[in-house]
């Protein structure tokens, strides 16, 4: 089933964290397996990259602590022979880490040094981007990554039932476009042209770290945008090459889109408040984050929509 | 132990999916046959408990619900003739398989509204997601905002009517009953419909498999003047009409093996 959400303030930053924390919260029973978060702040000069050095199916054995300790030493050596200076670096738990680099070359080349390590996953580069999932429910997430305060302009998010892959981080929404910077994407429902793009994109050069339908979207978008649509083309064409029931919403640095297939097969309600646009899979997500009553409406099928901050 | 409001009290499986709280809140202020409840922090079970506990056994026959949040299943299975009013949206499912409540909803409502219902009214003063009247058998169902796709699939009866758009596959499989839609209809219209009427009062984007242009009557007139007029909807706007043309192989006497060769 799986729950989406996506929010984006006109009117400056906001405790995004917390707002997509309750809006993700309020969708639990649509998927209690993991929580993943893409949020959004200022850009910085610095790019920001959350990566992780074991998953959650990576055998908890006596190996485990020292694998982690090798694998984050292998990962900061290779930093430093990309000249890929650490500015700051967070530990968010044992596997998860939060860097900011002193770094203006490929981005490719940082993200596939960095997942050439045994384990490792390099989960959102950019200079606004940073995705944050794990297993659990939105609180526990949140509370693990210390997201309540985290102050930004827009962000979208994911509750995940898993049905065709793992219960993994890797199988959690969003996903990073790799290797393209600040794209991201959340997705409800199935490709059925899947192998299809799949094929077409590792032919380009593309990696894929998940059996995941949803990351071909995010793949997808960030290549037609990078052959120079812009996003709410891409979104549109889509519609057109993208087989299957989708509702699927992509954020960038500075928009937030949302597509619906031509069957509209997966829900998704939409406020377009004064200073806010906020939409999710159900309702009681965007009545989490307003306290009075509201007006809401389903996009139609064949529908993208596109706000510019 | 302090009482448990709201989301705290849900108790979930390991999954986080179940909410076996069956007790009665008890929380209405009743006056006389009237009463009214504040829903915000309970949840979707302990509601309709509620709202069931008032109707069934407390001889309620008028019932305001406050914050309805919009939770989802509010106001499902009521099978006696009363008056139910929220005062905000609801979920999805809302108002399903009911038979006789005259239901008005000051908000919106999601997904599979008013899914089989069987008789009474339902107003809902703003906007209705995909699915909305599914299989619905009798009854009136009046969305003063936007509907999305699959308006009245396999509608068995009953009435939906619409001031505003409707999505695609509105229509589709519907077998008996009427659909009055002011807006546009998106998609498909009335795909594989076996009978019925569907008006139309903008434009329609495609219809669907054997649905065909319809000829007007002064019955259609005098229905669509009623509906309006009941509803204080204010004057209707042109219609098209649209009925199923029988035309699908469903309608010929053809044996299978013949159908190969007519076909």
């Amino acid at each position: 089933m799986c729950g989406i959400a996506g929010i984006i303030y006109k009117d400056g930053h906001h405790n995004v964290g917390q707002d997509m924390t309750r809006m993700l919260q309020s969708m639990k029973h649509r998927g209690p397996d993991s929580t993943g978060y893409a949020l959004y702040a200022e850009p910085t000069e610095n790019v920001v990259m959350r990566y992780t050095t074991a998953n959650t199916t990576t055998p908890r054995d006596f190996e485990f602590q020292d694998r982690l300790r090798r694998n984050r030493a292998e990962a900061e050596r290779r930093l430093a022979g990309l000249g890929a200076k650490i500015v700051t670096c967070v530990q968010e738990t044992d596997y998860a880490f939060r860097l900011t680099l002193d770094y203006t070359d490929d981005l490719k080349k940082l993200a596939d040094q960095i997942e050439d390590i045994p384990d490792c996953e390099v989960l959102s580069l950019g200079h606004s981007l940073e995705i944050i999932k794990d297993l659990g429910d939105a609180e526990s997430v949140c509370a693990q990554y210390h997201l309540e305060q985290f102050q930004g302009t827009h962000a979208i998010g994911h509750v995940r039932m898993a049905t065709e892959s793992d219960v993994d981080i890797s199988g959690a929404h969003p996903y990073w476009a790799y290797p393209f910077s600040d794209i991201a994407v959340v997705h409800n429902g199935q490709l059925t042209n899947y192998f299809q793009w799949r094929r077409r994109l590792e032919r380009s050069g593309h990696r894929f770290n998940s059996e995941c339908d949803s990351e071909i979207i995010a793949v997808y978008l960030a290549e037609k945008m990078s052959e120079g649509m812009g996003l709410k083309e891409a979104m549109e064409k889509s519609l057109d090459e993208l087989d299957g029931v989708f509702t699927y919403i992509c954020v960038t640095a500075d928009a937030l889109g949302v597509a619906k297939d031509e069957m509209a097969a997966k829900p998704l309600v939409l406020f377009e408040g004064e200073n806010m646009i906020a939409m999710a899979s159900e309702e009681m997500a965007i009545r989490a984050i307003i306290d009075h009553e509201i007006d809401t409406y389903d996009p139609y099928e064949g529908e993208v929509m596109v706000w510019t901050r | 132990m302090d009482a448990l409001t709201g989301e705290s009290q849900i108790v979930y499986d390991a999954r986080g999916l179940v909410e076996p709280n069956a007790e009665v809140p008890k929380v209405s202020s009743i006056d006389g046959t009237t009463a009214v409840f504040d829903a915000n922090d309970l949840t979707t079970r302990q509601i309709n408990l509620e709202l069931r506990w008032l109707i069934n056994e407390q001889g309620i026959t008028d019932v305001h619900v406050k914050n309805p949040g919009a939770k989802h299943s509010l106001g499902v299975g009521i099978l006696t003739r009363c008056k139910i009013t929220f005062e905000g949206s609801l979920g999805y499912f809302g108002c399903g398989v009911i038979d006789g409540p005259e239901v008005h909803i000051k908000g919106r409502v999601g997904w599979s509204a008013c899914e089989n219902m069987m008789s009474g009214t339902v107003v809902v003063e703003g906007n209705a997601g995909s699915l909305t009247g599914a299989a619905m058998r009798g009854g009136d169902l009046i969305i003063k905002g936007r509907l999305g796709a699959r308006t009245g699939i396999d509608q068995k009866g009953g009435t939906i009517l619409t001031m505003g758009s409707v999505g695609a596959n509105t229509g589709f499989m519907m077998q008996r009953g009427r659909q009055v839609i002011c807006g546009d209809a998106g998609h498909g219209l009335g795909d594989s419909m076996y009978d019925g009427i569907i008006y139309v009062g903008g434009k329609v984007r495609s219809l669907g498999i054997d649905c065909v242009p319809g000829e007007w009557t002064d019955a259609d007139t005098e229905f669509i003047d009623r509906k309006f007029r009941i509803y204080e909807l204010g004057t209707p706007p042109a219609f098209q009409k649209f009925v199923c043309g029988k035309k699908l192989y469903n309608y010929d006497s053809l044996e299978a093996s013949e159908r190969k060769l007519v076909l």
